[in-house]
């Protein structure tokens, strides 16, 4: 708080407080927010542990502990106030481990980190100045340099009580195909044999028994925390909504055999789409302000992702659908502002 | 109460803070030994003194008042000898010149009686709230004959008198509704009669029911066909008394930016204004005391008070029993808008509505940090401003581009930095940027 700098003529000088107005303020802060949605990101971990076993956690603490130290290091080294116990770099190392195969080696996370962390944000001006989700910055470089590794460390999910299943067996042994990316490369056939069909397919998505990312596997947790986030109102629907809707309906109208024939509940449960609309587009300093834009920011990321997921070669679109309206939400912002009470008679002066 | 009136956009809910002293009657202060009385007291000139030194003055003597200009006479509040005309601290200019009163305690304070005023002419009222040093007292202290002196080229068809008391902590307000209905009824007619019109809308947030049913009870056991004045709800939520929301919430009419109510044909008029016009047309009796009230965890006995004009916090704090170690800031006015002192020397005013000593744990002090870009404060704004933009433009050192972000449009209630979860100081740099952009 900048002090209002007054040289009263007083014995009692110094006393008291003395700054402008308003004098109170509201109990919120970043800390609160960031730890909060951290926390909300929890239970899927937890399931995730009993579906993958405890790999999970340890990549995930890699992840989140590298997380931390970059952003304390970077924030010292560029001279900065060093902010780590705001949260933001604890919440980026746990969204960078719930979109990458939980079978990788712990050596990726800790690149993400530095990739996400140092260059996607601090390089930039630090929280706020960041044009780019830095946990999908993480990822997509991962993708880049480690394509391998990437698209093909997935575990099928592990006998019930056999959480230390993958310690010390080589996951190539194990590692596994995505949902999406079986139903894309070896078609629809081959996808219900694996998966299933009709309810039990959605049951098995929505609870999260089935292979994929730790940000994948259970639909209802995801959504359970985007609701309590909803609820404390540190997101709206507004961002959400309209991103899992337009999914929805231009899988249905595009996404089958013939128009109208996709199907719109499973693109909703699969592919990271909930995590993503939830927890990633909804990145405060990388999405748009004004309520109308944040409307046309999550239809933009919404169409991107069936777009990429049915005609390009990245199943788990979404990622880059963000990436690709992330830059766009300032000039989104300019675009939509929101209205003034009143403009000055005769137009805006 | 039915449907409860607001205006459309933005506003926050803080902690009302109300229930320290809204059940507390209100007190008459012991006149203290001595009395300053600032000399530039209401926006516009301040007065010259019209008293010498060592001079004796009666209660409600002049002792100051305007050469030229906009402005209003100053009277003591209290019988007395001029102990020194000086300069003193101001709340908001520093050594602001003033006048020292020692008070005579033998002196017996007058009494008013009650008057006829329905015969006299509009113009003539108009005087007689000048000589009485009238302003509106629930903020910015403009003088109240100016005010009530719409442009002829914009008619006035509407009084809406501001009784949302929409700041935290203040009760003042409420007291006097509660405990002066029939003086806050019949004042809203004098100023109705001044205008020419007969419409009155009052408008009382809903957490003080009992002050909305002394003024709805009051008004209908006293209607006259001449006036016709009702009393509205409004839905609690801050800002719900700055002019523009309140207008729209009441009469669902919008005025322009940079516009005056008159544009809209209504003047607003503070509750305790209105009281303060009775007491000045139906008693004849100058403006020289107030209610305030005095509250907060850092005062022993928090409590609403009628104090004089120029009675000094120290005074109030020795009559309340003395502040409590746990004290942080000191501020005149409520905390959303009011201004933090350093000293108790300073003086009540004739705008001073309340003084709150605040604890700890009743005000903010967590450091400021980058915007997140949350929107929050877009969404808290009440006048749809970007307080966002504003402050990272300043902070770019960009300040003289920000009139495009309505910068002049703010009239700085503070909702926007109540809700930054960065705490950033917004309203400071809304002031900066407003000293630096032109506004075209
Ligand atoms: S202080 Fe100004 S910018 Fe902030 S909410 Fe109030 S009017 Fe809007
Ligand atoms: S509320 Fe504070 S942190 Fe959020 S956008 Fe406004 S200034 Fe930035």
């Amino acid at each position: 708080m900048i002090e209002q700098q007054g040289n009263l003529p007083s014995a009692q000088q110094g006393l008291w407080k003395v700054s402008i107005s308003p004098h109170i303020k509201s109990d919120e802060s970043v800390e609160k927010i960031m730890w909060t949605v951290v926390g909300c990101l929890v239970p899927p971990l937890i399931l995730s542990v009993f579906v993958f076993g405890i790999q999970v956690l340890f990549i995930t603490a890699v992840s989140v502990a590298s997380c931390m130290a970059v952003e304390a290091v970077s924030q010292k080294a560029l001279g900065r106030k060093v902010t780590v116990r705001d949260g933001s770099a604890a919440l980026t190392g746990m969204l960078i481990a719930f979109v990458i195969p939980p079978g990788v080696s712990a050596f990726l996370p800790v690149l993400a980190a530095i990739f996400a962390i140092y260059i996607g944000k601090h390089i930039l001006g630090g929280l706020g100045y960041n044009f780019f989700n830095p946990a999908l910055l993480g990822r997509a470089f991962l993708l880049a340099s480690f394509p391998v590794a990437m698209t093909s460390a997935w575990l099928p999910p592990i006998e019930p009580g056999a959480i230390f299943s993958y310690l010390g067996v080589s996951i190539d042994a194990v590692s596994t195909a995505t949902p999406l990316a079986v139903m894309k490369e070896q078609g629809m056939a081959a996808f219900n044999e694996r998966f299933g069909e009709g309810a039990s397919l959605y049951t098995s998505f929505f609870l999260g028994w089935r292979p994929g990312s730790i940000g994948e596997t259970s639909g209802f947790l995801m959504l359970l925390g985007g609701l309590f986030l909803l609820y404390k109102r540190y997101i709206t629907w507004h961002i959400p909504v309209s991103l899992l809707g337009s999914i929805a309906v231009l899988t249905w109208i595009f996404g089958g055999e013939g128009y109208f024939a996709g199907d719109p509940l499973l693109a909703v449960l699969s592919g990271g789409a909930l995590l993503g609309a939830f927890f990633m587009a909804t990145d405060y300093v990388t999405s748009p302000s004004n309520k109308i834009s944040q409307i046309v920011f999550g239809v933009g990321i919404g169409a991107l992702t069936v777009l990429i997921r049915l005609k390009g070669g990245y199943p788990e679109g979404i990622c880059y659908a963000i990436l690709l309206m992330n830059p766009l939400s300032t000039v989104l912002d300019g675009w939509f502002k929101q209205k003034r009470f009143a403009l000055p008679q005769g137009g805006e002066k | 109460m039915t449907t409860l009136l607001t205006f459309p956009k933005g506003g926050i809910h803080p902690p009302e803070s109300k229930e320290l002293t809204a059940a507390k009657k209100i007190e008459v202060m012991p006149v203290p030994a001595e009395l300053e009385i600032i000399l530039s007291q209401h926006i516009g000139a301040p007065c010259k003194p019209t008293v010498e030194k060592k001079a004796e003055v009666g209660e409600g003597a002049v002792i100051g008042d305007v050469v030229k200009g906009l402005g209003v006479p100053l009277h003591s509040p209290a019988a007395g000898k001029i102990k020194a005309i000086s300069s003193s601290v101001h709340p908001l200019k520093l050594n602001a010149p003033s006048i020292t009163i020692t008070v005579n305690p033998e002196a017996a304070p007058l009494h008013y009686e009650k008057k006829e005023w329905r015969d006299i002419d509009p113009k003539e009222l108009l005087g007689k709230l000048k000589d009485a040093g009238v302003i509106g007292i629930g903020g910015a202290g403009f003088p109240t004959h100016v005010k009530l002196s719409p442009p002829s080229n914009s008619p006035v068809d509407t009084l809406v008198v501001n009784a949302a008391e929409c700041e935290p902590y203040i009760t003042a307000d409420h007291r006097q509704m509660v405990e002066h209905s029939a003086e806050i009824i019949e004042g809203c007619k004098v100023i109705l009669r001044i205008l020419g019109i007969s419409n009155c809308l009052i408008g009382v947030e809903s957490n003080k029911p009992n002050a909305f049913q002394a003024l709805s009870e009051t008004a209908a056991n006293t209607a006259e066909s001449d006036f016709k004045i009702e009393v509205r709800a409004l839905q609690v939520k801050y800002p719900q008394g700055s002019e523009k929301q309140l207008i729209q919430a009441v009469t669902g009419r919008k005025v322009p930016g940079y516009a005056l109510p008159s544009a809209v044909g209504v003047v607003v008029q503070n509750v305790s204004t209105a009281k303060a016009i009775y007491d000045a047309v139906v008693l004849e009796k100058p403006l020289y005391e107030k209610v305030i009230t005095v509250s907060g965890k850092g005062i022993q006995r928090p409590a609403n008070l009628l104090v004089k004009m120029g009675t000094r916090i120290s005074d109030i704090v020795d009559y309340l029993g003395g502040i409590k170690p746990e004290l942080k800031k000191i501020v005149l006015g409520g905390p959303m808008m009011g201004f933090a002192v350093s000293s108790l020397d300073i003086p009540i005013t004739k705008t001073t509505s309340s003084v709150l000593f605040l604890s700890e744990d009743e005000i903010d002090t967590a450091p400021h940090s980058q915007c997140i870009r949350c929107g929050w404060c877009l969404e808290a704004c009440p006048m749809g401003l970007e307080p966002k933009e504003i402050g990272l433009f300043v902070e770019a050192n960009h300040a003289e581009e920000t009139e495009r972000f309505g910068v002049f449009e703010c009239f700085e209630c503070g909702s926007c930095a109540y809700v930054c979860p960065a705490k950033r100081p917004l309203v400071q740099f809304v002031r900066l940027a407003k000293m630096k952009a032109k506004r075209k």
